[in-house]
């Protein structure tokens, strides 16, 4: 069905060119130049994606962005799988961010960890007017009686925290200092700072810094420390992920002593600071945090990719770079055992697959990172953009991306739309509120922020998986059942 | 006649409770029905009328029993001297929550709940300066129509007085708030009413009253009482009942406020011979800063 197939390279460049000034025709003026910065195509040899970032989307436009809460809440803190994390204000960014995003962990809800239960300080006109500092203190005290297995709090600000001025802070010393010390972390994460979730990060990351590891600050590690300690920064577990990739460190001759915000532990991010290496998936959520510790505690940190055999295959051996020769030979073992495994997905599916176009718009590292995944399939990537990424994810995104491919930073619902029904790939892959429009449109989808209750996609046996689910999507009989009236 | 809705703002400290309690005791007296709504968080608007602090305000029941919904109006409103009914909105301690947000919630169950029905006046008694949109409530769509600003000679109090005008000229296209007048308080500074006429001539309003200064206001004050209630034969009673009358018969003369700038309000001022005409060049500089370029220059001489 895809007509770009056909095109040579001048012929694409050319058509996204056009694209690009039509669905700018769409808006006033003012907007169509303030837009015109985001969109683009990359062009081989220059350093970024010629496109501008991280700017304040414009009102009236669909943005698939969330905020500062988001970011804090729902991806940094969140999973942290054995502390109560308290959604303060009005009950409603509670509700909605409500079971997490799909951060599986092992633990039994409701006793030991936390992770799909939500916690709020429901607040009402009083506590607006007269402020919530006492209802906090309450909810810490029923918190420490009905769930006394907690191992620390979180206080995630909503909005209205920041415009009342409560002191979170104040409340979160006393509390504990009250329960001996305790590790309560309140965060001011409110919803209207920053122009996305991005900025959450930012300041998840500082108050993982400074409620967390400045605590332990001068403390012995409390477990025997190995020269081959990792720790998995960044990885969100998934649908699993993190476990997926786990193994893959192990099997090497790691020892991964932490996993953060995918099955972690605050026990975990405590000991992150005595890791040897951070190895670190999304570096745009946690990139903060692992600067910090390369600053202070001299930890060197690595990203890494664990989407599809070509770039497990680099990754591995960049990680065991940082080790001796046993890791080195380790990963080798690794990816030599794996070997057969990959050759049999792809022998399986790339006859399936390949030449099909994929056109992505996802969140903080995938826009890039399964770009290897699909091109292992035979497939390419023709289009892509983040939600909430900075200038130097689309730096990094030019070691993924052909010359010519289409690049929407903040993507309008609009434009997203024109795109797909233009370039019309065989297969999109976005969020929740993206699929059901492109299914309609005809276009096979699939979700690529929970992998569409799939998974896990990182690590040799996600792969297989991924094969699978992509297989399943553009290949569905269901696409033949379907005639467009047009 | 129609209710009106009133409201006294002005810079804190200046006498706006006294002054306003005064003047509706005198509105009472001339047989008007009369409503006090305190939007201060303080609480301390109708305390003359009531001779207590009240206690039960809006916020503070509200947030006993759950939330407005769960008040009655009879919970919240108290009758005073010459059945003048009573509201204290209340709010937060110093430091905490949100008080702005606590006008708004109490301004909405008043109306919502028929307050405002069998009263001739409504008077809004808000705190100092109208900081944020909750304290603009009483000035917003369908609440004050005239607003008094009580001042005196002081320069900060005219600076106040042109800042609400600010606020005022904000409100005054889409609700319909007027300025009714300035209502100088006596503060004895050097040539306080050729000041305060100027000053109202600057906003395009006039001065409706000029209250002078006596201490019998204190010792009502002390007492907990309004000057035409502890001592109704006074001179000073006399003067607040002319304030009364003028301002009942003020009625729809409310005018949009023509706020001044900072450098216009200076120049006023220095028209009066209140202020000397700054050098620039001294402006920002230390005593002793001063000093130094002074014994630099005799040095060089």
């Amino acid at each position: 069905m895809s007509l770009a197939t056909a095109e040579n390279l001048e012929d694409v460049k050319a058509r996204n060119k056009a694209l690009i000034q039509e669905v700018l025709t769409a808006y006033p003026d003012k907007f169509a130049k303030r837009r015109a910065k985001h969109l683009g195509a990359f062009e081989e040899g220059k350093p970024d994606c010629g496109v501008k970032s991280n700017i304040k989307s414009i009102p009236g436009v669909m943005t698939i962005r969330g905020c500062a809460y988001a970011g804090s809440k729902g991806v940094v803190w969140g999973p942290i799988k054995d502390m109560v994390h308290i959604s303060h204000g009005p009950v409603g960014c509670g509700q909605y961010s409500w079971a997490a995003r799909r951060n599986y962990y092992i633990g039994t809800t409701g006793v030991d960890t936390f992770v799909t239960m939500q916690f709020t300080s429901d607040f009402q006109e009083k506590d607006i007017v007269f402020g919530g500092d006492k209802k906090l203190s309450k909810i810490m005290d029923e918190i420490q009686v009905l769930f006394p297995l907690n191992k620390g709090i979180t206080v995630q600000s909503e909005c209205p925290i920041g415009l009342i001025g409560d002191d979170i802070e104040a409340v979160s010393k006393a509390k504990s200092k009250e329960y001996g010390g305790k590790t309560i972390v309140p965060v001011r994460c409110e919803g209207f700072r920053g122009v996305s979730q991005s900025l959450g990060h930012h300041i998840a990351n500082d108050a993982v810094r400074d409620w967390v590891f400045d605590k332990q600050e001068g403390k012995p590690a409390r477990f025997e420390q190995t020269p081959y300690d990792v720790a998995i920064i960044g990885d969100y577990n998934i649908g699993g992920d993190a476990w997926s990739s786990r193994i893959l460190l192990e099997e090497m001759g790691l020892r991964v002593i932490a996993q953060w915000s995918g099955d972690g532990s605050l026990a975990e991010l405590e000991a992150t600071p005595k890791a040897k290496l951070n190895v670190l998936h999304c570096y745009r959520s946690m990139n903060y945090i692992s600067r910090h510790m390369e600053e202070k505690y001299g930890i060197p940190w690595v990203e890494y990719n664990f989407f599809g055999p070509t770039k497990i295959v680099d990754s591995l051996r960049k990680i065991a770079s940082h080790f001796d020769d046993r890791i080195k030979e380790g990963a080798e073992r690794v990816i030599e055992k794996y070997k057969p495994l990959m050759d049999a997905v792809v022998a399986k599916y790339r006859p399936r697959l390949a030449g099909k176009k994929v056109m992505l718009f996802v969140g903080g590292l995938r826009p890039r990172h399964v770009i290897g995944a699909y091109e292992d399939l035979g497939m390419e990537v023709v289009g892509t953009g983040y939600e909430f990424g900075h200038n130097d994810d689309y730096q990094r995104t030019t070691h993924y991306v052909k010359d010519g491919t289409l690049i929407y930073d903040d993507v309008t619902g609009y434009e997203f739309e024109k795109f797909v029904e233009k370039v019309q790939p065989d297969l999109v892959g976005s969020g929740i509120k993206e699929k059901y429009v492109f299914q309609k449109m005809g276009v096979p989808f699939r979700q690529m922020h929970s992998w569409d209750y799939s998974g896990p996609y990182h690590g040799y046996d996600g792969f297989a998986i991924f094969a699978r689910d992509m297989d399943m999507a553009i290949n569905s009989p269901v696409w033949k059942l379907a005639k467009a009236p047009w | 006649m129609s209710l009106r809705q009133i409201a006294f703002y002005g810079k804190g400290g200046i006498g706006k409770s006294t002054t306003s309690q005064n003047t509706l005791a005198a509105l009472a007296e001339l047989g008007h029905r009369i409503l006090i709504v305190g939007c201060d968080p303080k609480a301390d608007s109708t305390r003359l009328i009531l001779h207590a602090k009240a206690q039960d305000t809006i916020l503070s029941l509200a947030a006993e029993q759950g939330s407005v919904e769960d008040l009655e109006l009879e919970d919240v409103m108290k009758v005073g001297f010459r059945d003048i009914r009573c509201v204290e909105s209340g709010g937060p301690e110093p430091g905490v929550g949100c008080a702005g947000r606590g006008v708004i919630t109490s301004i909405n169950f008043l109306e919502e709940n028929g307050a405002y029905e069998d009263i001739d006046y409504v008077s809004y008694d808000v705190l100092g300066d109208v900081v944020c949109g909750g304290f603009a409530m009483p000035i917003r769509e369908n609440k004050a129509q005239e607003i008094y600003i009580v001042m005196s000679g002081e320069m900060m109090a005219m600076y106040a007085a042109n800042n609400i005008s600010k606020g005022i000229l904000k409100y005054a296209n889409s609700g319909g708030v007027r300025l009714g007048g300035l209502i100088c308080n006596e503060r004895q500074t050097d040539k306080e009413l050729e000041l305060a006429e100027a000053m109202a001539k600057k906003l395009g309003t006039h001065l409706i009253y000029f209250v002078p200064r006596d201490n019998i206001v204190q010792h009502a004050e002390l007492r907990r009482m309004t000057v035409i209630e502890y001592a109704p034969e006074s001179k000073q009673a006399e003067h607040y009942r002319s304030l009364a009358r003028k301002i009942d018969a003020n009625g729809g003369k409310g005018i949009i406020p023509t706020p001044i700038t900072m450098d216009e309000l200076e120049d006023m001022l220095m028209e009066h011979g209140i202020m000397k005409a700054v050098d620039e060049t001294l402006v920002g500089k230390s005593a002793a800063e001063l000093a130094a370029e002074l014994a630099a220059e005799r040095a060089a001489a």
